[in-house]
């Protein structure tokens, strides 16, 4: 089998419009974990027992299940419960879910990372707890934790064609969908392999560079 | 439970006798796991007055500071600040433990400077000043940082306000987080073994600062500290301290010229031949 330009060329638009979905998947599914794996790093220190525990078991049962179980579950399952999602929004919200469990342990460890000091500090300040969370701990705490939850996006971006599973149609979804029609494996899987690569480099180059700004 | 104040008079500046104590310890208890750091301790602090508190460590010296901060939870008695329970609030004519939002309020009246200063390193030095009088008190961000403006002249930092703290000395960094303190204008200052942390030329310099305070302000003083010289200048009163009980107390004078405790003898000796 022979590598063949012109057909390369004439399935590259279709596979653009693929990475296009992929990286929006990623995009949104990222922020949904970046946010939601704060908010339940903030919750999982509730002095609250029933509210702390409640979001600990959640975590630990979506760190112990297959993304693509979760994801099936979101499109198939949840509509006989009356939620009906578009594949898109299903595949989004099943990645940033997914995703926010592993997001929500980072920002724990750099949350624990501030010394005790800070928070007696604050304390005798006065500060509300809201402020101390927001003016004192998490602006020490975030900037140490940018490699490892850019790493996460990285994996996010690597696990987005599981969305295949679910009939979003991403970049691989594309490239299987080519092969299928014309019987010519080699040109799209092989795009598709450059094209992950491609946003990745960058992506890991841009988040070193984040490290190195602002994790003193 | 009265206020009045207990049978131990406070000698000194505030020495007006029985007038209201800003302080008081009623048979405070505190412990770690089995460990009795404070069995019973009664004392009490007269306005505006300055007092050393010494011994060896473990004697619960720092306890006193911290639970006075709300940093730590009493497991019995009551602290009283100008009056009014600190560690408890009341309820009908009942004294509870004190919730969060007790704590929060009282709490303001007393500020405190850690050993390890404890800065915020995400901010510069003049919004470490202005952080608290902004945030908590709602004062206007110009008045807050003219105001901190002359409180890092106080402290001479005057040409440091754009620092970030890990850019200054250990001695720098303890006097931004004495102006921080101040920045609150409590009426109680703690002060945590200021110096303990301190490179030995780097001590003069905030030491000068405190006495400084002590001259020219009125505020009441609590001191931990190791440097005898500074606390036989700048105190009203010195209480030594052992396994968690005051041994003795009294003018600086009499308890480093004259002490009446074997145990106070003993301590201060051993102090003098480690320098």
């Amino acid at each position: 089998m022979q590598w063949d330009w012109n057909y390369a060329a004439d399935i590259m638009p279709r596979l653009l419009d693929g990475l296009v979905v992929t990286v929006s998947a990623t995009l949104v599914g990222y922020l949904i974990a970046v946010v939601l794996g704060l908010a339940i790093a903030l919750l999982r220190r509730s002095d609250n027992r029933a509210v702390s525990g409640t979001v600990r078991w959640i975590m630990e049962f979506i760190r112990s299940t297959p993304l693509l179980v979760q994801l099936f579950f979101i499109f198939f399952v949840l509509p006989s419960f009356g939620v009906v999602l578009s594949a898109f929004t299903a595949g989004v919200i099943g990645l940033g879910l997914h995703y926010a469990a592993y997001t929500s342990e980072v920002y724990r460890a750099g949350i624990e990372a501030v010394p005790k000091g800070q928070w007696e500090a604050a304390t005798a300040l006065s500060l509300s707890p809201g402020r101390t969370w927001f003016g004192v701990v998490l602006p020490q705490a975030v900037p140490k934790v940018i490699p490892a939850l850019g790493n996460y996006l990285i994996a996010m971006f690597k696990d987005s064609p599981m969305l295949f599973g679910i009939t979003v149609v991403e970049m691989l979804g594309a490239a299987y969908q080519i092969g299928a029609e014309t019987f010519r494996y080699l040109e799209p899987m092989t795009i598709v392999g450059v094209l992950f690569v491609v946003v990745s480099i960058p992506a890991s180059i841009l988040f070193r560079y984040l490290e190195r700004r602002y994790g003193h | 439970m009265a206020t009045e104040t207990g049978p131990v008079a406070a000698p000194g500046k505030g020495g007006d006798g029985d007038a209201s104590k800003i302080i008081r310890f009623e048979k405070v208890v505190k412990r770690f796991g089995d460990n009795v750091v404070l069995r019973e301790l009664d004392f009490d602090v007269s306005p505006g007055e300055r007092v050393a508190l010494i011994g060896p460590s473990g004697s619960g010296k720092t306890t006193i500071l911290r639970l006075l901060m709300t940093l730590e939870k009493l497991n019995g008695g009551v602290i009283w600040v100008s009056g009014d329970p600190l560690s408890h609030m009341r309820k009908g004519d009942q004294l509870v433990t004190a919730d969060e939002k007790h704590l929060r309020q009282v709490r303001q009246t007393i500020g405190m400077v850690f050993q390890q200063f404890n800065l915020f390193p995400n901010m510069n030095v003049l919004r470490n000043v202005t952080e608290a009088p902004i945030h908590v008190k709602g004062v206007a961000r110009d008045e807050a940082e003219t105001k901190a403006r002359d409180l890092l002249n106080l402290v001479d930092l005057g040409d440091k306000y754009d620092a970030h703290p890990s850019q200054l000395s250990g001695g720098q960094q303890q006097r931004v987080a004495i102006a921080r303190a101040l920045a609150m204008e409590p009426k109680i200052l703690l002060l945590d073994e200021v110096t303990s942390a301190l490179d030995p030329e780097l001590v003069a310099g905030v030491l000068d600062v405190l006495r400084e305070i002590a001259n020219t302000t009125d505020i009441t003083m609590l001191f931990v500290t190791h440097e005898m010289r500074f606390a036989r200048d700048v105190s009203h009163r010195v209480l030594m301290f052992d396994q968690g009980q005051i041994v003795e107390s009294g003018p600086p004078d009499q308890i480093f010229s004259n002490p009446q405790e074997q145990r106070t003898r003993d301590f201060l000796h051993a102090i003098i031949e480690e320098r």
